[in-house]
């Protein structure tokens, strides 16, 4: 295949996936979307595995059809709870990717270039392995913390700000002394030092990072591998990686500045890990008696209501009672009430999990809606329920400014007639912050494992 | 201690000061309790109930008075009631000091300490004792339900095979607890409901409850302190009384409820008025027991005045007695519990708490009534001027403008940095780069964020494009770099299948 139709392929691929980022705009057309990003991408492959430059077949086919299938085979098996665990691994992989093409690209000697370009393309590959190694250290131990193999509270070193700062430091140095032995043909050691560096700063950005905080990090670390995507590109003069990793990456940008806006927090203060220590003052206690009730109880408030609304958080997940909401929910609605689902945009551990589980569940997705287009009709609403949830439904966000989540935006059920939280125990949200919902005279507690004081309620209201 | 209940003597009066529910916590309080036989039988409520949760039946009212330490009434006492009363004894019922001030001297002639429900203090801690309030809750009720069995036609309207039925339209003047129960209840039998109220600030909660709030084109606050409302103006009361006067032209129910505290009933439908509703219409007059808001009001009867029945019933709560007693026990146990924080069955009259303060018009023989004006109003308070505010908000635009700014000076100050040492090809790489982000910035803002999963898990697959660049790179000599190429095809291909196909099966649950 000549220069040109390559060329002309990778063009096609680049506007099918921009079609394909486009089309998840809405439900209708997300599918649609989907099989464009697959052309695009069978269109790319076929035409580079086509062109001149190719001609090791053996190697390559082996490669492709093995990670074909080991990709294949997660996918189908994965549980949709374990959605952000599968993201997360699979951000590490174009992570390591990336260091594999960069060190690859650099020991290859056909390159002959010369005085400027040669440094440029040196500074190429160095960032470009850098960006690939934080990636992927900060990704497996994003998976680690999300399927729950590494404690997901923040661990705070002391001095952690000084000791990042000395990496950067370091890699900047480094970075410096590859540049001057790369000039006489050397720099493997300092670009291997330099890998190990940014592999130690992945982990310990993300270590330093808390549960509820992981929407942020998940996309934050989905940017970071387009960002490696396109430094690739620019390391290989390949226009198409470009084009993709900087839709890849403004894509995790925006999302990772959409996940900060809803908690009213600043991407670096989230970045920097460590939570609540920008309060200026002691948060008001939260004081007064919690009143229980029962899934009888709750059943018969739910029959003798109209306005629903369910609000689900990551307990939802963790009990795995999305198919019982769901029951629960066909229930309601075919007795003709108004059943509806307010979904706060860091509820959950991703961006949007909250709908892929109740979408999982069969949950229709126009009665499920977000924050900001419920949030004014609570006042309407008889019955809200929080399952799982905390932090998102805590009104101290709202009146007390000493809260460490003051000026997050929440759902506003303490609005509604009646509130219903269901959970475990009395323990306080990721945020360690007590919550005066819990407390308030038109609010109810349910305790135990949702998924198990759901289906009693189910039990109850179709009694 | 001993509690004593004894039956209400009072003409009418069926209800019944506890019910056995609330004698069983008051039993757990640490006092006695003792009941005259039959007291609860108007109310449905048989001696038997009581005896249930232990309380004692005691057959004569002269035996209970005498062995009780405190006696819990509905209605105040008559005057040989008292006779029956022992020296300093306690006392808890309804008893309007102000218009029986015979019986107040009596009572305190006796040293006795008398907690008058009437004069519990109108603030939100009070609330669960604020019998006024249940009672005018119940009579609002029980006026529409008066009203609907004098009233010849539906309250609802209907379009039927023999014809149109039009709604009733109801009127209810004074929206207190009971003006609004009567809205509730008028409205829940489908009539049209209209409500006059002289205090503005019952505006939302009369239109809360879908009736239509009548607006009178003059600036008069009608709020006075407690929640209730206060003598107005002439000049008010008589644009006040010309709106009456087109109303009842119009509407086929009247209810009133306007009462000031410690006045008589002001007068608002005169005779004329009366004279001109349509036949067949219906007044119920909830002021009658201070003189009636209608002119041809007649305390405890129903009269029919050109067509028009006028229902003066004062007994309204006792006519819906079960319920009355259980909510007025329900107020009295919450009382009690104030009265006896210690639980160990002695009343402890603290003058020093506002709600007991305000209660307690009898202490030991001494007249404390009326009680020091109420701190608190159920009014909110005015909302201050919000000028400082707008100066404020000015000021946040002004630095959002710069902090705007910032990035795109600081962006174009390294972009030219770039461009002033790049050469060409990295500058056409670079072009095409900035564009892709922009276009990027475009596409992902319209995604709807109930796809925020699926657009991660896409861009994952997009993501391993990457893959280009190792296949480009596998044919290069040396079988390390081969291998390092292969390895990271491997890697890459499993994200590609693996995002796509988990974004597909994704995008197949979102159903409608």
């Amino acid at each position: 295949m000549s220069q040109g139709l390559v060329t002309m392929s990778y063009i096609a691929a680049t506007i099918l996936f921009i079609l394909s980022l486009g089309g998840l705009s809405n439900q209708e057309t997300a599918r649609r979307g989907n099989y464009f990003g697959m052309a695009g991408m069978a269109i790319a492959i076929i035409a580079t595995v086509f062109s001149d430059s190719v001609n090791s077949y053996v190697i390559l086919i082996m490669a492709l059809l093995i990670g074909g299938f080991i990709g294949t085979k997660a996918a189908l098996k994965v549980e949709m709870t374990q959605m952000p665990e599968l993201v997360a691994i699979m951000h590490s992989l174009v992570g390591m990717a990336a260091v594999l093409v960069g060190y690859a690209n650099f020991m290859d000697a056909s390159l002959t270039l010369t005085g400027v370009e040669k440094t440029i393309h040196e500074v190429e590959i160095y960032i470009g392995i850098l960006i690939g190694a934080v990636t992927f250290s900060g990704s497996v131990i994003a998976f680690g913390k999300l399927s729950g193999r590494i404690d997901g509270k923040p661990l705070t070193l002391p001095g952690r700000h000084l000791f990042n700062l000395g990496l950067l430091i370091m890699a900047i140095w480094l970075g410096k002394v590859f540049l001057g032995q790369a000039e006489t043909g050397g720099g493997t050691f300092p670009l291997l030092v330099m890998t190990l560096i940014a592999f130690a700063f992945g982990v310990h950005m993300v270590m330093a990072i808390g549960g509820a905080d992981m929407p942020v990090v998940v996309s934050m670390l989905n940017s970071y591998s387009g960002w490696a995507a396109a430094a690739t590109g620019f390391m290989l003069s390949n226009d198409l990686l470009i084009v993709t990793g900087a839709l890849v990456g403004s894509s995790g940008a925006i999302l990772s500045y959409i996940m900060c806006r809803a908690m009213n927090r600043h991407f670096l203060s989230v970045i920097a890990g460590g939570f609540g220590t920008g309060a200026n003052g002691p948060a008001a206690e939260v004081t007064g008696d919690v009143i229980a009730i029962s899934a009888d109880e709750t059943a018969k408030l739910l029959l003798d209501s109209k306005n629903i609304m369910i609000i689900p958080g990551y307990g939802m997940a963790v009990a795995q009672a999305q198919h019982t909401v769901n029951e629960i929910t066909k229930l309601l609605r075919s007795q003709g009430k108004t059943v509806r689902f307010g979904i706060h945009p860091v509820a959950g551990r991703m961006p949007g999990h909250m709908n892929v589980l109740l979408a999982e569940a069969k949950v229709p997705y126009d009665i499920v809606f977000e924050m900001d287009e419920v949030n004014e009709d609570f006042p309407k609403v008889d019955v809200s329920i929080v399952i799982g949830a905390n932090d998102i439904v805590n009104p101290s966000a709202l009146d007390d400014p000493n809260s460490p989540i003051a000026g997050m935006p929440v759902l506003e059920c303490w609005k509604g007639e009646t509130t219903i939280v269901l959970k475990r125990s009395m323990a306080s949200g990721y945020a360690g912050v007590g919550n005066p919902l819990f407390v308030l005279e038109n609010t109810r507690m349910l305790f135990g494992d949702a998924d198990k004081t759901l289906q009693e309620v189910l039990k109850a209201l179709k009694m | 201690m001993k509690i004593g209940i004894p039956k209400e003597i009072h003409a009418g009066e069926k209800r019944v000061a506890t019910t056995p529910e609330a004698a069983e916590k008051i039993i757990k309080l640490g006092f006695s309790i003792a009941i005259e036989s039959g007291a609860g039988l108007a109310a449905d409520i048989p001696d038997q109930a009581y005896k249930e949760v232990g309380v004692k039946v005691i057959s004569t009212a002269k035996a209970l008075w005498k062995q009780s330490d405190l006696i819990i009434k509905v209605r105040a006492p008559e005057l040989q009631e008292v006779d029956l009363m022992s020296k300093e004894g306690h006392l808890i019922s309804f008893i309007w000091p102000a218009q029986n001030d015979e019986l107040m001297q009596k009572l305190a002639a006796k040293n006795a300490t008398v907690l008058g429900m009437d004069s519990v203090p109108r603030m939100s801690r009070a609330q669960k004792m604020d019998a006024l309030s249940s009672m005018a809750n119940i009579a609002g009720y029980r006026a529409i339900v008066e009203a609907a069995q004098h009233f010849g036609r539906f309250f609802t309207g209907q379009i039927t095979a023999a014809g149109k039925i039009p709604p009733a339209k109801v009127l209810v003047i004074g929206a207190g607890v009971a003006g609004l129960a009567a809205i509730g209840a008028a409205k829940g039998m489908g009539a049209i409901v209209r409500a006059f109220d002289t205090r503005p600030e019952v505006k939302e909660q009369i239109e809360s409850m879908d009736a239509e709030f009548l607006m009178l084109d003059f600036k008069e606050e009608g709020s006075g302190s407690g929640g209730y409302a206060k003598t107005m103006s002439p000049e008010f009361i008589a644009a006040e009384m010309a709106l009456f006067a087109k109303q009842a032209r119009e509407v086929d129910i009247i209810i009133t409820t306007a009462l000031i505290p410690g006045k008589p009933a002001p007068k608002l439908i005169t005779a004329e008025m009366v004279q001109s509703m349509r036949a067949g219409s219906v007044i119920v007059d909830l002021a009658a027991e201070q003189g009636g808001n209608c002119a041809l009001t007649e305390k405890d009867q129903v009269v029919v005045k050109n067509g028009v029945t006028i229902i003066g019933y004062t007994n309204l709560p006792s006519r819906l007695a079960n319920q009355s007693s259980q909510l007025y026990a329900t107020n009295i146990r919450h009382l009690i519990t104030e009265l006896c924080p210690a639980k160990d069955g002695v009343l402890n009259v603290n003058m020093a708490d506002e709600v007991i303060r305000g209660a307690t018009v009898i202490n030991a023989g001494k007249i404390t009534w009326p009680p020091p004006a109420p701190t608190l109003s159920a009014a909110p308070a005015k909302k201050p001027d919000n000028i400082k505010m707008t100066g404020g908000h000015k000021k946040t635009t002004e630095n959002s403008t710069l902090k705007q700014l910032l990035p795109i000076i600081l962006g174009g100050i390294a972009l030219f940095s770039i461009g002033s040492v790049a050469p060409t090809s990295f500058m056409s790489h670079f072009t095409v780069f900035v564009l892709a982000c922009f276009i990027g910035y475009q596409v992902i803002w319209n995604v709807s964020a109930s796809l925020h999963t699926p657009l991660m898990s896409v861009t994952n697959a997009i993501s391993g494009i990457i893959v280009i660049g190792a296949l480009v790179q596998i044919s290069s000599p040396g079988i390390t770099i081969s291998l390092l190429a292969g390895f990271a095809i491997l890697i890459a291909s499993i994200n590609i299948a693996g995002g796509f196909l988990v974004t597909r099966r994704m995008l197949e649950m979102f159903r409608k």
